[in-house]
């Protein structure tokens, strides 16, 4: 390649660059314009994934974004904005994005409840993020790898009462929904153990496996791929869960709790109370189909479909049973 | 066994899927290339994609995808000194060097030729002892992962040869920007000066494309002719003399093979750390060590060996067990339960058809790469033949992209302008970036592991004794204290030869 043709490339570049430029400001133009007319939506719609590429947040919103479409009228299109436990997409949320609709964001139970309550810098409150449809439940389960002597609950609350603190049991971080699993739990056992929290469920699955932590509390998807190298003690809903028949929840067991991670989707706040109802629509159409609920089961989610109010309703529910338990061990005054 | 490997071979050979592997061995190669796009993104771009075809046909463009782009990266870090993709920084070393000798195309030969060593040794191993080895990353606790990073920062005393004092401090301001954002373990905001976007930390693509781009950009624009003096011609029959003369070193191969599946295989430790190590180890045991640093071929050979081998290591965990060894395996782990197929003993059996397609297809799409690059080195090489002024503003382009593009957020823009001009005012004062980017990668690391062994090692009677008793542990912390010591070891060892030979 010669100067003289690079120089004529740069040219090229310099006339694209322009026709860029002229393109940008015509869709931005448009794209407002379009915003004023009644028909919303009539450009694609961006959903934000807070965590990164291949978590379960990210795998539900792929296999919701060919449906989304359809029942949309336009495309989906994912992006991710990880960072701080899906700190930054919520406050970004809450101050920055436009609210017109076409910026979705996932949400997820007890996240944007403990966040703004344990961090001052979360840069959100929990009020500030527009429920819009809660979709799945993973139930959280308590686990021993099948060479440990508990065979039930009861035998490992008992040998926690023999030996405190000497248990280990790995999670998810800390102030997560496995750390308040596990808070809950010694609070309920009347038991002392030790929380390892790890980075991710990845890590927290590979060092359990390995030996170094005694029990797992772990996802319901985790757990299924390793049933046969494990032993379940007690799983966190209300009845049995439809994956594993034979294992007792922690309810049945005496523990009166459920444990789990809620996910739905929800807006910035000030989105305009029709468009909320057209994506609300969309969702639970979506969350209630066949295929959709069968898909979720396959790959270890439990399917849900609460709408924008009775979202926002539980969201306050658990927001409550949360800060009184924290404010009772000392953590929260 | 058998059986899956003779239906894996005919689905490789068909015409639509040897297409497949081009397309993602070509679009890997570009997104390598490209700083700031990375395997994992690409990956991740890639996968609704792939919901529309058969599971093994989709396997088959993301294993391509995933070899070529950790080949790409290793072509901006031989010609614009910038690593591509996270795995090449150390390519940057000799590449970078060799280019600017005028020796772009044979950087970039070797570069594709360990690469391909790589990526087929890798893939060996995957085949054939991925039960053992994903069972001896089990073993990897937290306070293994410690000393491996340990391990990783002695490796800042090899690299900073000309002053020791200089890597030692680089390396601790990584350390130090490694604990910005919400801590890993106990979630406590560090360093945040109540700015939620800086909750999330400092990005190690943003970090990258700062120390190690900008620098470069501003040097174009300081000094144009004396940039421009850089030479590239064509030479010829320089192809066969560059891979027999890497064949040639079979050691180094070897080593940089077993060194990058192995870090691969390990959870949590990926193509930079292997890839690293890999070149450290090559200068550790080369007869000539001063030549490293300067634009010696195994300086290239060996980061990009390891890395390519590491794509397989990192597959091992991820098939066998359904744990990633590395960020793109953990976006792959996503695309497989999309398409209804859960990682786990199941996948050798149930679908064996599927997963022995994706293995056979990878040794392929690595052939592929190799014919495609080799003859692609002469048309990478001409980019030394741009003239600055055109290409620097290019690059800036690309990096603030790049370092958006990442976490979609302005802030990360910010950050990585901010490491370039402290990258570039380092680099006056005789600082190199590799020690600040491998501190804040093993920061991390160290801090994770340290912080949950003590916490296990309390509940266990004292982390003291926790962390010592391991055997693994042990021998990793034997290999600390050597590698830690080597420098000495070497100035020693040449003092007595060079008394003898006086």
């Amino acid at each position: 390649m010669s100067i003289s043709s690079l120089q004529k490339e740069g040219e090229i570049m310099k006339k694209s660059l322009f026709a860029l430029f002229l393109t940008v400001a015509l869709a931005l133009f448009l794209g407002t314009a379009q915003s004023m007319a009644k028909d919303f939506p009539s450009k694609p719609i961006t959903y934000i994934i807070p965590f990164n590429p291949g978590g379960q947040s990210d795998v539900t919103a792929q296999v919701q974004k060919a449906d989304l479409k359809k029942l949309l009228g336009v495309p989906v299109i994912i992006t991710y904005k990880p960072g701080a436990g899906g700190a930054v997409a919520w406050s970004q949320l809450a101050r920055s994005i436009k609210p017109d609709g076409y910026t979705i964001c996932g949400n997820n139970i007890p996240h944007i409840i403990l966040q703004p309550l344990l961090r001052k810098d979360a840069g959100y409150k929990t009020e500030d993020l527009v429920p819009i449809v809660m979709f799945e439940t993973t139930p959280i389960g308590l686990a021993v790898l099948k060479d440990k002597p508990w065979k039930t609950l009861k035998d490992f609350i008992e040998s926690a009462k023999a030996n405190p603190g000497k248990i280990t049991v790995g999670g998810c971080g800390k102030y997560t929904g496995h750390h308040i699993t596990f808070l809950m739990l010694q609070k309920l056992a009347g038991i002392k153990l030790t929380y390892v929290s790890f980075t991710g469920a990845a890590p927290s699955v590979a060092n359990f496996l390995g030996g170094h932590v005694d029990a797992l509390l772990g996802n319901s998807n985790d757990l299924l791929a390793h049933k046969d190298k494990i032993r379940i003690l007690a799983i966190g809903t209300e009845e049995r869960a439809p994956w594993y028949k034979e294992v007792p929840t922690f309810i049945e067991q005496g523990i009166n709790m459920t444990a789990g991670i809620d996910r739905g989707v929800c807006a910035p706040p000030g989105i305009p109370p029709d468009r909320l109802a057209v994506l609300e629509k969309a969702f639970l159409k979506l969350s209630k189909s066949e295929s959709y609920r069968n898909k979720m089961f396959e790959m270890g989610f439990i399917p849900r479909a609460l709408g924008s109010k009775e979202f926002a309703a539980y969201i306050q529910k658990q927001k409550q049973i949360l800060t009184n338990l924290l404010k009772e061990m000392g953590i929260l005054k | 066994m058998l059986d899956f490997f003779v239906i894996a071979l005919k689905h490789c050979l068909e015409l639509h899927n040897i297409m497949l592997m081009l397309l993602g061995v070509w679009g890997g190669v570009v997104i390598g290339a490209l700083p700031g796009l990375t395997a994992t993104m690409g990956i991740a771009l890639l996968v609704p994609f792939t919901f529309v075809m058969p599971p093994e046909k989709g396997l088959i463009l993301l294993g391509g995808l995933y070899a070529g782009a950790i080949y790409g990266g290793s072509i901006a870090a031989i010609l614009i000194n910038t690593p591509g993709t996270p795995s090449a920084i150390a390519t940057t070393f000799d590449g970078h060097p060799m280019a600017l000798k005028g020796e772009a195309e044979e950087a970039l030969t070797a570069s594709i030729t360990g690469s391909f060593i790589g990526g087929i040794g890798g893939n060996i191993f995957l085949l054939s002892l991925s039960p053992l080895l994903a069972m001896i990353s089990l073993k990897f606790g937290p306070p293994e992962m410690f000393w491996v990073a340990m391990l990783g920062l002695t490796i800042i005393a090899t690299f900073a040869t000309e002053s020791l004092l200089k890597g030692f401090i680089g390396g601790l301001i990584g350390l130090v920007l490694a604990t910005v954002g919400i801590s890993p373990i106990a979630g406590e905001s560090r360093f945040t000066f109540g700015n939620p976007n800086l909750a999330g930390g400092i990005e190690l693509i943003c970090a990258l494309i700062g120390f190690f781009c900008i620098p470069q950009v501003i040097k174009m624009v300081e000094s144009p002719e004396k940039a421009e003096m850089i030479k590239y011609k064509r030479k010829k029959g320089i192809l066969f003399r560059l891979i027999l003369r890497i064949l040639s070193m079979p050691g180094l191969l070897i080593r940089s093979i077993v060194i990058g599946t192995f870090i691969g295989v390990v959870p949590g430790a990926g193509g930079n750390i292997a890839a690293l190590v890999s070149y450290n180890e090559a200068m550790r045991w080369s007869k000539n060590p001063e030549k490293f640093g300067k634009g010696c071929i195994e300086g290239v050979v060996a980061p990009e060996t390891a890395n390519n081998a590491e794509v397989s290591g990192s597959l091992i965990p991820l098939l066998t067990l359904g744990i990633p060894g590395a960020p793109p395996a953990a976006v792959l782990l996503g695309a497989l339960l999309i398409q209804g197929i859960r990682p786990g003993p199941e996948l050798y059996t149930v679908h064996g058809e599927i997963t022995y397609t994706f293995i056979i297809s990878l040794f392929f799409s690595n052939f592929f790469m190799f014919l495609s690059a080799v003859f692609g080195a002469r048309l990478f090489a001409k980019v030394m033949l741009v003239p600055r002024h055109l290409l620097a503003p290019v690059i800036v382009v690309l990096s603030v992209i790049g370092s958006y593009a990442i976490r979609n957020n302005m802030m990360d823009v910010a950050i990585m302008l901010g490491c370039g001009f402290a990258g570039y005012v380092g680099g006056k004062l005789g600082f190199h970036p590799a020690p600040i980017v491998l501190g804040l990668i093993l920061g991390k690391i160290a801090e994770i592991g340290l912080v949950e062994a003590m916490t296990i090692g309390a509940a266990k009677g004292g982390w003291f004794v926790y962390f010592i008793t391991r055997p693994l542990s042990a021998v990793l912390i034997v290999l600390v204290v050597f590698s830690a010591a080597w420098p000495i070891i070497r100035s020693r060892k040449k003092k007595a030869t060079g008394r003898s030979g006086s």
